[in-house]
């Protein structure tokens, strides 16, 4: 085992890393190879692996099998602080900073370099200024970090691994929340970082970004490695394909769409999230009854935000959403009304809003109902009829075991999905919105919940459909909407679309005129 | 010259009562930057309080009473430190257990051991007890020169050890809080403690360290009460000293000066409070007493409200830490 | 949040409190060894003085009563996620409403006054909750401090009412006039009389069924109306409550206001059926027991009844105990109380994992992948 760091050797090699969470199996024996000074792009969707696997890199988690080697040298990461001294820095997604410390003060935090501070600020101070001139990130040392606009912010982690010496540099998800311009100057740094002789990875699902700014990329897909490139050698279209898996399409029986009238119509719908970022620009669309829209994409390129704006859990900043004809934006209508107006939602995660995790299958199965006539007898909950009606939804959408009195989280994932979907569809909406209807499900409850969906379509109502699973809009949808970075980037009818040319959409690549 | 006497003398007795208030306040400022609520200050301080005067009632030294003070403190400060950091339980929920805890074992164990009805005996004598003490000169002084002299002699001579302690003790945690790496982290703690952890520094070590530095200033606050203020321990001696301290904390906004600032704003209206009773003033008339003891709730519940400013907690403070969430 | 391990029904609101009562007492017990008595001897004293006569199990209750109240108030907060450490002022506010009312309508009869006391001091009660709820709900003010805050200055208003306006003129201690005979709750001895049922006279009063009364609103309230069931939606999960289309703030305020009246319904047993004046201090720590009462009884009627009435014989069989061990008296008893808050509340972890590994219970699941 050589004691000094060969300069030739790879800044960072994985040995059949393999990590597995309960039953859910994160890495599948994943080799990966970083060679010094270069940006290595690693990509993949929603679940491939790519967290767990940098968790690992930082010493977050341990791995169950698999060796790590620096530079040549054999490594235990047991912890942040063995992978910072090993020189490994990592940016994360949501920024480890304390929002009311200078920059200096975050970047010290840590690396004070002595018990007093004052000596360790002058030399930090001193060396700060000399990384932002060798690299190009220049920042305010005395600004308070949570009055720093988000790109600023994020050149504070990156100041603080490499102020710790980081030769190897993650950065998970950078642009998620960076405008155009700002994700430019991120790349303009990273080359320079790359010219010094540094070493990156760039964890994205952004595929412009990784054609424009890698040298190599690797694709991951279910815990396993299924690609590794140049990237010069490739092309968004076979990374997209790559990452998205020619897995073969759950086939679901249906017949052509009757669309019929508009039931839902949004002109112009800005959303922008807490910090100000517009999540959802310009969005613009039509739901008709009789149909089922799909909007397709990588997560976190605003479906979400589309879905909860519709569905009235937060207010756009802009445009118009109407059902019926009424504006319900305008109107300022909460989930309630917009239930009673025909509109139901089945939310992305349902643990996180879509059922309550203590309460019995019954009580979830009126959440949003509660005050219906039909639970109530004489001012108190008509707990019979709130029974009966849970096991008719049970029975209907084959939930098991069929016991209503059974807390929620004794369920299966599959189960709770069909019972929140059966509680949507049975009060009898005329628009209904779902979200990711299909995740943490097994095989026979999706069939059965896309069954349902054609079946809702069928018999005149809209749907609007927002998945990750490419194939399952490619199974369920009449019409699909591409979003991608907040935009919708085009709709393709069900006939017109294939994977490639979805894939390239997601991907930010616009097409020629939709049919 | 009478009125200025009278004001040197309500000075004077600002700053004694202010002492407990600020040592209080300033253990609640270490537990709260690094993001546990500290609600148990008052039990901690009754619980000092009862070790101390019962220790220098025995030993007959009020040195060894402070000594015993502070361990007190610091066991109930571990035992809220396992239960919040460590068993990530409910802040709010064992700060109030200790409180009524130490209400109720204070007076039972003062019974059990020295039978006067929950008290502990009369501490005598400066051995047993922390008195003033005179600067140089300071009867000569308010003598000679009467303006200044008074001021050297009743305001700032004839403190006793712990006044001066508390003082001192305001630059100090300045100093610490913001100048030394101990300090930097412990604010970090409070206000993202994943940064913390990511950055290699153990959160629950930080958590407990401030928790114990926050149970010896509660000893110290503690044992002022019963051998310097008073001569002994009385049952429900601090009298919701503890809460006021975390009043005055929150209205320093977690700050040393102001928070100094504001307990001796606090202390000031207790002092007028006991001078002006019955006092027949000008266009208001008679002001119940009771109304300037509440003044300092009051201000708070303002502050809270937000119409004298905002009044912003350590992000994590109350948030057990969980690394797997 | 990695879950804490789930527990059978039984388990949870039977054996597990038990077991934190269970280790608050041992701990207690050692603390009587410490003082130099046997916690046996203590023990078997303040069953006895509790339960031992008619007249010990009357004043039992008559305690209980109390802490009822003020438990079923901590419990409703709870239940909307909210902390009430204010029930002590609330009740002490309460207490003033019915007190007042019993003052000015002395010369009504009973049956015309005790609706009126019984709407003042729910009135009272949720009015000094009101600001800490709407502060909360808006400004964002923690609820916890506002609360504590309130305490304060309830005391402080109340002891400047009694010693300024209530106090019966040419009288030295602060309190008021003593009610009119109409406005006196009847003993629960009396009651039991006209029945022909012959029981001690105690201070138990026809409050205590009262309370019970409010135990079965609260329990039909919390899990039977759909009011209830928005406020424990709300309590358990915010997102799924704005999901369902309850307004966490409407909730915040709502349970509030019901929580500061139960808490002010205290006065109805204390000055009403009691003390027949208002007078300082009355509520005495009770709105801390209640605290203690809704932890253990793990926030739902049945368990606060139980923990009422445990606490109840605490206070009275603590009361006994003195008499027989001049050592150990009521302080214990507050000791126990902070132990019983202190497992029940801040330790409940403690326990919780090694009993349900010995009750072989796994991790809920939530997913398939």
């Amino acid at each position: 085992m050589a004691l000094t760091p060969d300069p030739a050797a790879p800044a960072l090699e994985l040995r059949g890393i393999d990590k597995r969470f309960g039953a859910v199996h994160a890495n599948r024996a994943v080799s990966l190879t970083i060679a010094p000074g270069t940006i290595h792009g690693l990509i993949g969707e929603n679940g491939a692996g790519k967290s767990t696997l940098m968790n690992i890199v930082y010493g977050f988690h341990r791995a169950d099998a698999g060796e790590i080697y620096v530079r040549g040298r054999r490594v235990e990461l047991d912890s942040p602080q063995a992978a910072i001294a090993a020189g490994i820095g990592m940016v994360h997604q949501h920024f480890m900073l304390v929002e009311n410390f200078t920059v200096l003060e975050n970047v010290l935090l840590g690396a004070e370099g002595g018990a007093r501070l004052a000596g360790g600020l002058a030399r930090a101070r001193a060396g700060l200024e000399q990384l932002a001139r060798d690299y190009g990130l220049e920042v305010p040392l005395d600004a308070i970090v949570g009055e720093l606009p988000v790109g600023l912010q994020q050149r504070v982690e990156i100041l603080k691994a490499l102020h710790r010496g980081a030769e190897l540099l993650i950065l998970d998800e950078p642009t998620a929340v960076l405008a155009p311009q700002e994700a430019d100057q991120l790349f303009r740094m990273l080359a320079r970082l790359r010219a010094q002789g540094k070493s990156v990875i760039l964890v994205t699902h952004k595929l412009r970004e990784v054609m424009a700014a890698t040298d190599r990329v690797t694709v991951m897909r279910q815990g396993a490695v299924v690609a590794e490139i140049a990237t010069a050698a490739t092309s968004p279209r076979e990374l997209a394909e790559r990452m998205v898996g020619r897995a073969v399409l759950l086939s679901v029986e249906k017949g052509p769409a009757q669309p019929g009238a508009t039931l839902l119509t949004v002109r112009d719908l800005e959303v922008r999230d807490r910090r100000g970022v517009a999540r959802v620009k310009s969005a613009a669309f039509d739901l008709r009854a009789g149909e089922i829209v799909g909007v397709a994409g990588v997560a976190g390129n605003g479906q979400s935000e589309l879905l909860e704006a519709i569905a009235g859990l937060c207010l756009p900043t802009r445009g118009e959403i109407s059902l019926g004809g009424r504006d319900l934006v305008r109107e300022g209508l909460d989930a309630r009304a917009r239930r009673r107006l025909g509109l139901a939602h089945v939310p992305e995660d349902r643990l996180r809003m879509g059922v309550v995790a203590s309460f019995s299958a019954e009580d979830n199965a009126i959440l949003g109902y509660h005050d219906l006539a039909a639970y109530q007898r004489g001012g108190f909950l008509h707990r019979a009829a709130i029974s009966a009606g849970c096991a008719r939804k049970m029975s209907a959408y084959d939930v098991r075991p069929p016991e209503p009195r059974r807390r929620i989280a004794a369920f299966s994932g599959g189960n709770q999905q069909k019972l929140v979907l059966a509680r949507e569809i049975e009060s009898e909406p005329r628009v209904l919105l779902v979200g990711q209807p299909t995740r943490g499900v097994d095989i026979g409850a999706i069939e059965f919940i896309h069954r349902q969906l054609v079946a809702l379509r069928d018999s005149g109502k809209a749907i609007l459909l927002v998945s990750v699973e490419l194939e399952e809009i490619l199974g369920l949808a009449d019409r699909i909407l591409v979003m991608h970075d907040g935009e919708i980037m085009g709709e393709v009818a069900r006939a017109d679309a294939t994977e490639e040319r979805l894939g390239l959409m997601m991907a930010g690549v616009r097409t020629e005129a939709t049919a | 010259m009478e009125t200025y006497t009278l004001i040197v003398l309500l000075l004077a007795a600002t700053l004694r009562v202010a002492t407990p208030l600020l040592l209080a306040a300033l253990a609640g400022l270490f537990s709260e930057r690094a993001g546990v609520i500290a609600l148990g200050l008052e039990g901690m301080m009754l619980g000092a309080a009862f070790a101390a005067a019962a220790a220098s009632a025995v030993s007959g030294s009020a040195w060894v009473g402070l000594g015993a003070g502070i361990a007190v403190a610091v066991i109930l400060a571990l035992l809220l430190g396992f239960a919040c950091v460590t068993q990530r339980g409910n802040q709010v929920v064992a700060g109030m257990a200790v409180n009524i805890m130490v209400a109720g074992l204070g007076p039972a164990l003062a019974l059990a051991w020295f039978d006067l009805g929950g008290q502990t005996p009369q501490l005598e004598g400066a051995g047993q007890r922390f008195l003033g003490l005179a600067w140089p000169g300071a009867a000569a002084a308010a003598r000679t020169a009467p303006f200044p002299g008074l001021l050297y002699a009743q305001l700032l001579s004839g403190h006793n050890l712990i006044v001066y302690l508390a003082a001192a003790l305001v630059p100090v945690s300045a100093w610490i809080l913001y100048r030394t790496r101990f300090g930097l982290r412990l604010r970090a703690v409070g206000e993202n403690p994943q940064a913390v952890d990511t950055a290699g520094i153990g959160v629950a070590a930080l958590r407990y360290q401030a928790v114990i530095i926050s149970g010896v200033l509660c000893g110290v606050a503690g044992t002022y009460l019963s051998t310097a203020a008073s001569a002994g321990f009385v049952r429900d001696m601090t009298a919701g000293k503890g809460y006021l301290a975390l009043a005055a904390l929150i209205f320093g906004k977690w700050r040393p000066y102001p928070t100094l600032g504001a307990c001796l704003l606090f202390a000031f209206t207790d002092a007028l409070a006991t001078r002006l009773q019955g006092v027949d003033l000008p266009l208001v008339g008679v002001i119940p007493v009771q109304f300037i003891l509440a003044l300092p709730y009051v201000l708070t519940v303002l502050l809270l409200a937000g119409f004298v400013g905002t009044a912003v907690p350590p992000r994590a403070s109350g948030v057990p830490y969980d690394k797997n969430a | 949040m990695s879950p804490a391990a789930k527990l059978p029904r039984w388990a949870e609101f039977g054996l597990l409190p038990a077991v934190n009562l269970l280790a608050a007492l041992l701990l207690s017990g050692a603390i009587i060894r410490l003082i130099g008595e046997s916690p046996w001897a203590a023990l078997r004293l303040m069953a006895d003085g509790a339960f031992g006569s008619q007249e010990a199990i009357g004043y039992t209750l008559f305690y209980a009563t109390s802490f009822i109240f003020t438990g079923l108030g901590v419990a409703v907060a709870y239940h909307a996620g909210l902390f009430n450490i204010g029930a002590e002022g609330q009740a002490y506010i309460g207490g003033l409403g019915t007190g007042l009312v019993c003052l000015a309508l002395g010369h009504w009869p009973f049956w015309a006054v005790l609706p009126l006391a019984v709407l003042a001091g729910a009135a009272g009660g949720a009015a000094w909750a009101f600001l800490p709820a709407w502060l909360q709900a808006r400004r964002g003010s923690h609820i916890v401090i506002t609360t504590i805050m309130f305490n304060f200055i309830a005391s402080a208003l109340m002891t400047w009412l009694l010693v300024n306006v209530l106090i019966r003129p040419g009288q030295q201690s602060p309190e008021s006039r003593e009610f009119a005979p109409n406005a006196f709750m009847p003993g629960l001895h009396t009651l039991l009389g006209r029945l022909g049922i012959p029981f001690a006279a105690t201070p138990l009063n026809l409050a205590f069924l009262l309370a019970l009364a409010a135990s079965v609103l609260v329990w039909l309230f919390v899990w039977r109306t759909r009011w209830g069931y928005a406020l424990r939606v709300a309590g358990l999960n915010p997102a799924a409550a704005r999901y369902a289309g309850i307004r966490p703030e409407r909730v915040t305020v709502g349970a509030m206001l019901l929580s500061g009246a139960l808490a002010g319904s205290l006065g109805l047993n204390e000055l009403m059926g009691s003390q027949h004046r208002i007078l300082l201090d009355f509520p005495g720590g009770a709105g801390f027991v209640g605290i203690a009462v809704a932890l253990m009884g793990r926030n739902h009627p049945v368990g606060i009844l139980l923990a009422s009435v445990l606490f109840g014989a605490l206070v009275q069989g603590g009361s006994q105990l003195s008499f027989d061990m001049p050592h150990v008296n009521r302080d214990m008893v507050v000791v126990i109380q902070g132990l019983v808050i202190l497992f029940c509340g801040a330790l409940e972890n403690v326990f919780r994992t090694p009993l349900a590994a010995l009750l072989g219970q796994r991790k809920p699941v939530g997913s398939d992948r």
